[in-house]
C-alpha cells in the first residue's frame, strides 16, 4: 500500500467519526464501556469455541448499520491487519493434533478449531474497535478515557498524537513526493535515502514541538492541559449500555446457536 | 492607560550558539498604537517578538509591559497582558478541536467554565468562525486556521496583540478578511510581516529592524514610501505605492475597468 493510500484511509476513518447518527450521538463513555465489555466477553471464550462466538457478530453489524458506516471499508481494514492473527494461530493445526466435537456427531482437528477461534475473535474485536473509532470522534474517546480514570498525562499524549498525526503525515507526503519526482523510479528509493528522510522528519518534528510548546506557554500553560466537561450521560446512553451488556452476558453464558438448534429440533422433531 | 504600554530599553539578546540577534533595541509603544515591524529575513524580527511575552529573556537591557518589568517570575503576568499569534497556525492550534483550542487560554487563566464558554463564543464570533467550534483543526482551510489562531489569543483579552506574519500563505480574499479583522481591534497591535501592504493598511507606525537594531521608526506612510531605505533592507515599495502604469496603454482589455 502506498503512503498516500494509507493516509487517506486514516483520514476517512476520522471523517466518518464526525457524522451525525444515533450511534454517533451516544456519549463516548457509553460506547467505550460497551466496546470494552464486548472485547472482554469475546476473548473470555475457551480456545475451542467457534459457534458460540457467532452471535457476537450482531454487535458490529448493528453499530455499522445504525452508524451509517460502510461495512466494506471496515472489512478491508480488518483484512489489512489480519496477518498478525494469522501468524499467532498458524502453527496451532500442527501442534494440536487432537480432535474435538464441534457439533453432536461432528468432530474435527483441534488445531484447526483453535485457529478458527483465534481468527473469529480477532475479526470481532478489531471490527468493534474500528467501529468505536468510526462512530466516536477521537477527542471524544480521549475525554471518555479521562473520565473513566485514565491519567491526564496519557490522555494529553493521545490528544497530541491525534492532532499532529495529520500534520506529520502531510509533511511526510510532501517529502516522499519530492523524492519520487527526482528518483525516476529507481535510485533514491533505497534504505539510505529512507533513513535520511526519517531523520529530516524527526528534526522537523523536534523543531515544531518547540514552537508548539512556545505557543502553549504564551497561553498560560503550566503543566496540565485543561479540559471542559461537555457530555452528559442521558437515558439513551444508559439503555444502550444496559442492552449491550445484557446481550453480551446472554451470548457468553448461554450457547445461543446450540439452543436455537435444539429449539428448532424441538419444534420439528 | 499606562498598562497598555510596551517598552524596550536597550535590549540585547545572544542565542546560546553566540549569534547576537538583538543589539540594543529601544522603543516605546503606547496605548492603542498599531505598529508594524519590518526587515529582511534574519534581521531579528522573530527574536524581538519572542521577547514581548517573555518566551526569551533579554541578555541585557529591560522589557517593560505596563508597569511590570519582564523577569522570569513575572512571565505569567506578562503573558496575560501580551497575546502572541505565531506565524504557523498549525503550531498555534494544538488542541483536538477548535473549541478546546480557544478555551485553552481562558481555562489556564482559571476562569469558571461558564465564563470560558462565553469567551470562546465571543472570540469565535469576532473572527467569524463560530460554526467551526467542533471541527478538528486539520479539517480547516488556511484562512480558517488563521482566523481561529487569532481567536485563541483574543479569547484571553490581552492588552497588547502581537502577530507574526498574520496573513502569510493566505489567498487574497482570506488575507483581506484578516486585515479587516485586525482593523476592528482597539488593542495595541504589533505586526511583524513582509507584507508591506498589510502593514500600510493596519499600522500607523512602522519600525525597520536590521542586524538586530532599529534603523528607522516613524509613520508607516513615510517609512514605507522611502524606496532607498526599503531597498537597503531587502524590501521594496508596497505594491499599492508602486504606481505601475495602467495595463495595456492603447490595447483594449477584456476585463471591464472599474
Amino acid at each position: 500500500m502506498t503512503f498516500e493510500a494509507s493516509f487517506s484511509g486514516i483520514g476517512r476513518l476520522d471523517r466518518l467519526s464526525y457524522r451525525d447518527t444515533a450511534v454517533h450521538r451516544l456519549d463516548p463513555r457509553a460506547k467505550v464501556v460497551a466496546t470494552m465489555l464486548y472485547v472482554v466477553a469475546v476473548i473470555s471464550f475457551p480456545k475451542y469455541e467457534v459457534l458460540s462466538l457467532l452471535p457476537f457478530f450482531l454487535f458490529p453489524v448493528l453499530m455499522a448499520a445504525l452508524g451509517d458506516i460502510p461495512a466494506g471499508f471496515i472489512a478491508r481494514k480488518v483484512v489489512a491487519v489480519s496477518p498478525f492473527a494469522v501468524f499467532v494461530g498458524m502453527f496451532n493445526p500442527l501442534f494440536d493434533p487432537g480432535t474435538v466435537a464441534i457439533a453432536p456427531g461432528v468432530s474435527v482437528s483441534a488445531g484447526w478449531v483453535s485457529f478458527a477461534s483465534i481468527l473469529v475473535k480477532f475479526a470481532l474485536t478489531i471490527s468493534a474497535a474500528l467501529l468505536l473509532i468510526a462512530t466516536t470522534s477521537f477527542p471524544g474517546i480521549c475525554r471518555a478515557f479521562r473520565r473513566l480514570g485514565m491519567p491526564a498525562l496519557f490522555v494529553s499524549q493521545l490528544l497530541f498524537l491525534y492532532r499532529y498525526l495529520f500534520v506529520l503525515m502531510e509533511e511526510t507526503m510532501r517529502v516522499v513526493r519530492a523524492r519520487d519526482l527526482r528518483s525516476f523510479g529507481r535510485r533514491g528509493t533505497g534504505v539510505r535515502v529512507f533513513v535520511r528522510i526519517v531523520a529530516t522528519l524527526f528534526l522537523r518534528t523536534v523543531e515544531r514541538a518547540e514552537r508548539i510548546y512556545g505557543a502553549m506557554l504564551a497561553r498560560g500553560f503550566r503543566g496540565e492541559v485543561p479540559s471542559m466537561r461537555r457530555e452528559a450521560l442521558g437515558p439513551s446512553d444508559a439503555v444502550f449500555v444496559l442492552a449491550a451488556a445484557s446481550f453480551f452476558a446472554l451470548c457468553r453464558l448461554v450457547p445461543v446457536p446450540e439452543t436455537i438448534g435444539r429449539l428448532v429440533r424441538g419444534f420439528t422433531g | 492607560m499606562s498598562h497598555h504600554l510596551l517598552e524596550f530599553n536597550d535590549v540585547r539578546f545572544r542565542y546560546p550558539d553566540g549569534t547576537e540577534a538583538l543589539r540594543g533595541v529601544s522603543f516605546r509603544i503606547t496605548h492603542g498604537e498599531s505598529v508594524g515591524i519590518v526587515g529582511a529575513n534574519g534581521a531579528g524580527k522573530s527574536t524581538l517578538l519572542l521577547h514581548m511575552n517573555g518566551y526569551l529573556l533579554p541578555t541585557a537591557g529591560f522589557v517593560t509591559v505596563g508597569e511590570v518589568p519582564l523577569r522570569k517570575e513575572t512571565r505569567p503576568e506578562i503573558r496575560r497582558k501580551v497575546g502572541v499569534v505565531f506565524q504557523n497556525p498549525d503550531d498555534q492550534l494544538f488542541m483536538p478541536t477548535v473549541f478546546d483550542d480557544v478555551a485553552f487560554g481562558p481555562l489556564n487563566l482559571g476562569m469558571p467554565p461558564d465564563r470560558v464558554r462565553e469567551r470562546v463564543r465571543e472570540a469565535l464570533y469576532r473572527v467569524n468562525a463560530l460554526t467551526l467550534a467542533d471541527k478538528p483543526p486539520h479539517r480547516l482551510s488556511g484562512g480558517q486556521k488563521s482566523a481561529v489562531a487569532i481567536a485563541t489569543v483574543i479569547a484571553m483579552e490581552p492588552d497588547i496583540l502581537v502577530m507574526d506574519e498574520p496573513a502569510a500563505s493566505l489567498d487574497p480574499k482570506s488575507r483581506r478578511a484578516v486585515i479587516g479583522l485586525l482593523n476592528t481591534f482597539a488593542h495595541s497591535k504589533i505586526v511583524a510581516s513582509h507584507d508591506l501592504d498589510l502593514i500600510l493598511d493596519v499600522c500607523a507606525r512602522c519600525l525597520v529592524i536590521r542586524d538586530g537594531a532599529i534603523v528607522a521608526d516613524g509613520p508607516s506612510a513615510r517609512i514605507l514610501s522611502d524606496a532607498t531605505l526599503l531597498a537597503e533592507n531587502n524590501l521594496e515599495l508596497p505594491l499599492t505605492l508602486q504606481g505601475r502604469p495602467a495595463m495595456g496603454g492603447n490595447a483594449p482589455m477584456s476585463a471591464p475597468r472599474s
